[in-house]
């Protein structure tokens, strides 16, 4: 079972003192900040926050129950709500007066319903009866009013990644109206309202803040997504990695969804758990102090306990234990819970640390046979789908730079060189698996490559080359080039040629490659040569117009080694010819180095054979 | 080049090639005066008397012997006579095949009611093409039966009397000796043109039926009678595409063109609609009295040859054989699944060629009647392209040049196979006509021109275009 936990709190959890009657806990969402209070403040305050440069201790006077305390975003400022009117704030800038100083809320008889700060100095205070809008001076001591805003208040939300407050209003609280905040403007958003299951009768608040949570997630979701629960009871909500998660608390599991996941068969927004009821895997609180016993295991921490709070996107506190934690998602036991590879692959291409994990499963599903070569296909064709999307991103960046931002390469880009490296050369290396599979899985991968149209890399069409000759099956290699699948380069042709010995068509093969590059005229020429071809060698320089440029003694040398004393004199005169043509004279240059050629054309057939230079 | 001489006015008959006799022995089987019949396998035709086939058979023998003595290891190939040319062909220790063809003739009538003279044209066949023709003959009947050595070690020489009984009476009456040409020297398979994508497909095709129906052993596929993928080695392929193109095909395809058995028989399995059906075995899966048996082929492996069920199952023009190792038995069960799963892929995979065929023709434009025609041949790949052969029915391989022609092209395949350089040879026709012939490598090319009053160097001039337009993504040296 143990392997199914697919969600874990982290294992470095923010640590704090925890709750008690002389000490309060408060977390800030803003800032990702703990704030233990103890009696008050008097006996001091401590901050902690995701990292230590965002953690402070100080004091400050007890001034009565905090009922509200955040720092401004850098701890610039600290803002602490005692009473139901007003706003404390104390400078954390050097060299300012440290003095309190305090704003009342502008709105009469209104009650202050809490504070959320928007910037370094801006802050908005939400209250029963509206929200108010201020600028801090902390070098004044003083708060000037921006904007402020009249409408009926139940509670509010904060998102602090957005800047946008969501205020419940109307008497069932349903309907919700958000606010945006930016550089001291604010922008009343259009308001919706959610559907309540059942209206009340007579109306009552019957949406709370427990029941909304605000998130920013990749991607804009126009439409709210109806997340399938199948259960009842008191749920909170996280997002982890661009995933729902749902914690049920009287089960002690959790489900996760992925809004992008599309279910085939159900309406468009309609969204089932994408893995089975789980519970977060088992934690264990290692027993505080630097003195601690061996012997001493750690203590179990209950999960799901009704002193947990949770918070967006993935923070879970338990303040009676005084513990942080984020919480995060293990993906390799989604490879287990998840059958269908292809689903599989499309929740973990979206997910951010999956590059490990997707190989693993392409190891597996290539190496476990039984899954098939359709599962292999729409796996490979899912990774490439994503792989080309971002080549294609890369391009357009490169064409016109100056316009994009340049494309983010994510782990879900699954190359050429990663499955190579990874997946495919292993593999073909496996023991026990039949080679008619090996090389159906890797022409499935340059299938999919080809669909995409990815250029494939010249290292897979080796590693079909060098699994197709390990089996001895040339025929079938000698089809793959004949139709082109094998994609013509020097490397190949030249890897064609090595297979000479072993498969004698691997020569035409090779030589046919060379030809269709164009560009590797002088390799036909070398191969030509070496096999003794040399007025073929000659005809084709001839054809494509580099005669003139040959080296004569790379010719002369050929010819005389074939032993054909008519070959030579033919390749002789030839460059004779060609000297007589260029220079006006048949005499080679000492550049050449062929005067152990001409001696030998003397002695073969005498000095009256050699050409005489034309006398005009 | 000698052409026929044409006499005006004169009632005169022209005879082509013909089979005359065709007869496999084995000397081994009757060494003793009076058994010399034992050695005789089989006699064609059936209808000769004893004491002949007896002499024939002696004769044949008594030349091979004689010539052995100049050359033990190459004994005589055929001997020309003035009214026939018999070809000797020994494809197993001590088995000859003997095929005597009469030559062709032209008759000519006599005044006053003399008999007709006969000419006897002693030149006008080629040894390479009725030698190919026999050992075609030979192979064939090892698709069907394995070799010679099986049937002897199987049930002795008379089941091989009777296999070669049972091959050879049917076979030797789809002979048709007077359309032997070039191109059955080569032997060779047409591929079928195709885009990379279109061939993967293909390929992932073969791929997952071999795995769901893991019985199949190999697979070839085939778009209109031509080959695009061969699971099997290379020299089995090139019999079995003989077979399939020649014989298989050509029969189901006739009765497709005349209405008859129509192949439009959609098929509901899934929901989809596929045409696909079987040309071996059973006719009608749906038929409760169909048999499942299926043609057994033989194909060489390592260590020997194996047996195996040959499945052909057609879906519009795309053809699959399937092979499957004749120990198994195949079943109504086996067959249905295989109908279930490859009927509707095989019929998208048709209309998905079929598409990107006429998208790559509507690219190269209207085909326009070309001043030349070819034959080409590559002995690497056995890849043959003719746009001097018309389709090939089950009756006749049609031409669309003068047998002379074809001669010509017959007789500078022979001067290649003489040496092993590269070479070129240009000749000119009695007939205005230029053939051109050319070898690299392992490639020939072979061009006739249709102009009149070109010279030597435009006749030259005019290949090497050709060769740039039709073949420039080979290496193919000027």
């Amino acid at each position: 079972m143990s392997e199914e936990h697919y969600l874990e709190l982290c294992e470095n959890p923010v640590q704090f003192e925890h709750a008690s009657s002389v000490n309060n806990v408060f977390f800030d969402e803003a800032n990702k900040q703990v704030f233990a209070v103890r009696s008050g403040g008097a006996t001091g305050v401590v901050v902690k926050g995701p990292d230590d440069k965002s953690s402070v201790a100080f004091r400050m006077d007890d001034k009565g129950e905090v009922k509200c305390i955040k720092f401004s975003i850098g701890n610039k400022i600290l803002a602490v709500q005692r009473t139901l009117k007003s706003v404390d704030f104390i400078n954390f800038i050097p060299d300012y007066p440290h003095t309190e100083f305090t704003q009342e809320c502008k709105t009469k008889n209104a009650s202050v319903l809490g504070f959320c700060w928007t910037n370094w100095n801006e802050i908005v205070f939400i209250t029963d009866q509206g929200i108010e809008f201020y600028q801090v001076f902390p070098d004044k001591r003083s708060l000037k009013l921006l904007k402020s805003q009249s409408i009926n208040v139940n509670w509010y939300q904060y998102c602090p990644e957005t800047t946008v407050i969501l205020l419940s209003t109307t008497v069932q609280g349903n309907v919700l109206q958000p606010f945006a905040f930016r550089n001291g403007t604010m922008c009343k958003m259009s308001k919706f309202e959610i559907e309540l299951p059942v209206v009340p009768k007579p109306a009552k608040l019957s949406l709370s803040e427990r029941d909304i949570a605000m998130a920013t997630m990749e991607g804009a979701c126009k439409k709210t997504h109806v997340l399938k629960l199948n259960t009842t009871g008191k749920f909170a909500l996280n997002i982890v990695d661009n995933l729902v998660v749902v914690h049920h608390q009287s089960t002690q599991t959790s489900l996760i969804f992925d809004i992008k996941l599309k279910e085939p068969d159900s309406a468009v927004n309609m969204h089932q758990p994408v893995l089975p009821a789980r519970s977060i895997h088992p934690y264990r609180i290692p027993l505080a102090g630097p003195a601690v016993v061996p012997s001493q295991p750690p203590v179990p921490c209950q999960l799901y306990s009704s002193s947990w709070s949770v918070f967006q996107p993935d923070i879970i506190i338990s303040a009676s234990e005084g513990y942080l934690w984020y919480l995060q998602v293990k993906l390799p036991p989604a490879v287990i819970l998840l059958q269908d590879k292809g689903k599989l692959m499309d929740f973990l291409l979206r997910r951010r640390d999956c590059k490990m994990v997707i190989l693993s499963v392409c190891s597996q599903s290539t190496s476990v046979c039984l899954l098939g070569l359709p599962v292999v296909a729409t796996v490979f064709d899912k990774l490439n789908q994503v792989y080309k999307e971002y080549l294609e991103a890369e391009q357009t960046y490169t064409a016109v730079s100056l316009l994009n931002k340049r494309p983010v390469r994510t782990q879900a880009v699954i190359d050429q060189s990663d499955m190579y490296t990874h997946v495919l050369s292993s593999f073909t290396e496996r023991k026990g698996v039949s080679h008619k599979f090996i090389i159906a899985v890797l022409m499935e991968y340059i299938r999919s490559l080809n669909q995409f149209q990815i250029t494939v890399q010249h290292y897979l069409y080796e590693l079909v080359i060098k699994t197709l000759v390990q089996h001895n099956l040339f025929y079938m290699l000698h089809q793959f080039l004949q139709y082109h699948v094998l994609s013509d380069s020097k490397p190949l042709a030249c890897l064609l040629l090595s297979l000479e010995s072993t498969y004698p068509p691997a020569h035409q093969l090779s030589l046919d490659m060379l030809k269709r590059l164009s560009t590797a005229n002088d390799e036909i020429v070398e191969v030509l040569l070496s096999k003794q071809q040399v007025l073929g060698a000659l005809r084709f320089i001839r054809s494509v117009g580099g005669h003139d440029n040959v080296s004569s003694r790379k010719f002369l040398d050929a010819a005389r080694q074939t032993g054909d004393q008519m070959l030579f004199y033919t390749v002789f005169r030839s460059f004779q010819q060609r000297n007589q043509r260029l220079r006006g004279s048949p005499s080679f240059n000492p550049g050449e180095h062929c005067e152990e050629h001409v001696v030998h054309f003397k002695q073969l057939f005498g000095d009256q054979a050699l050409m005489k230079p034309s006398t005009v | 080049y000698n052409s026929p001489a044409i006499i005006p006015g004169m009632q005169e008959k022209q005879y082509t090639p013909s089979l005359l006799n065709f007869f496999i022995y084995n000397p081994t089987f009757g060494p003793r005066e009076g058994e010399e019949e034992k050695k005789i396998l089989f006699y064609h035709p059936s209808d000769v008397e004893k004491n002949e086939k007896i002499r024939n058979v002696g004769l044949c023998e008594a030349i091979v012997q004689f010539t052995r003595t100049f050359c033990p290891t190459k004994p005589a190939k055929s001997l020309h006579t003035q009214k026939n040319r018999q070809f000797f062909f020994e494809p197993e220790d001590n088995f000859w095949i003997v095929m005597v063809v009469r030559n062709p003739m032209i008759e000519k009538p006599n005044k006053d009611g003399k008999p007709p003279t006969v000419e006897y044209q002693e030149e006008e066949i080629l040894d390479t093409v009725y030698g190919a023709v026999v050992r075609e003959c030979y192979s064939m009947y090892k698709l069907f039966n394995g070799t010679f050595g099986r049937a002897m070690e199987a049930g002795g020489v008379e089941l091989l009397i009777q296999k070669l009984e049972k091959f050879f009476y049917r076979y030797l009456q789809t002979l048709h000796l007077q359309s032997c040409d070039l191109l059955d020297v080569f032997g060779g398979i047409s591929f079928f043109p195709l885009d990379k994508m279109t061939y993967l497909k293909i390929q992932s095709f073969v791929n997952r039926v071999e795995e769901s129906l893991s019985l199949i052993k190999y697979t070839a596929f085939l778009y209109n009678d031509q080959l695009i993928w061969s699971g099997l080695e290379q020299d089995d392929m090139r019999i079995l595409y003989k077979y399939l193109t020649t014989s298989l095909f050509p029969r189901h395809s006739e009765p497709e063109l005349a209405g008859r058995d129509s192949p439009l028989r959609p098929e509901v399995a899934g929901n989809l609609l596929h045409y696909g059906r079987f040309l071996t075995g059973p006719t009608n899966l749906k038929d409760p009295e169909a048999k499942f048996r299926f043609p057994k082929i033989f194909v060489s492996t390592e260590d020997g040859y194996e047996e195996l069920h040959l499945i052909v199952y057609k879906a519009m023009s795309a053809a699959a054989c399937f092979m499957i190792s004749a120990s198994v038995e195949l079943t109504r069960d086996f067959c249905e699944q295989l109908d279930g799963l490859v009927g509707p892929q095989l019929t998208l995979l048709a209309s998905d060629i079929c598409e990107q065929f006429t998208v790559n023709r509507r690219i190269s434009g209207p085909e326009k009647e070309p001043q030349f025609k070819f034959i080409y041949f590559n002995h690497m790949n056995l890849a043959e392209k003719s746009t001097i052969h018309m389709r090939k029915t089950a009756s006749v391989c049609l031409t669309s040049v003068h047998p002379d022609l074809m001669k010509i092209l017959g007789d500078i395949n022979c001067d290649f196979a003489r040496v092993d350089e590269d070479e070129e040879i240009i000749v000119k026709a009695m007939t205005d006509y230029w053939v051109v012939g050319k070898k690299s490598d392992q490639r020939e090319l072979y061009v006739i021109l249709n102009q009149k009053n070109a010279n030597l160097i435009e006749v030259n001039e005019e290949v090497k275009r050709l060769c740039a337009t039709q073949f420039n993504n080979i290496f193919f040296l000027d």
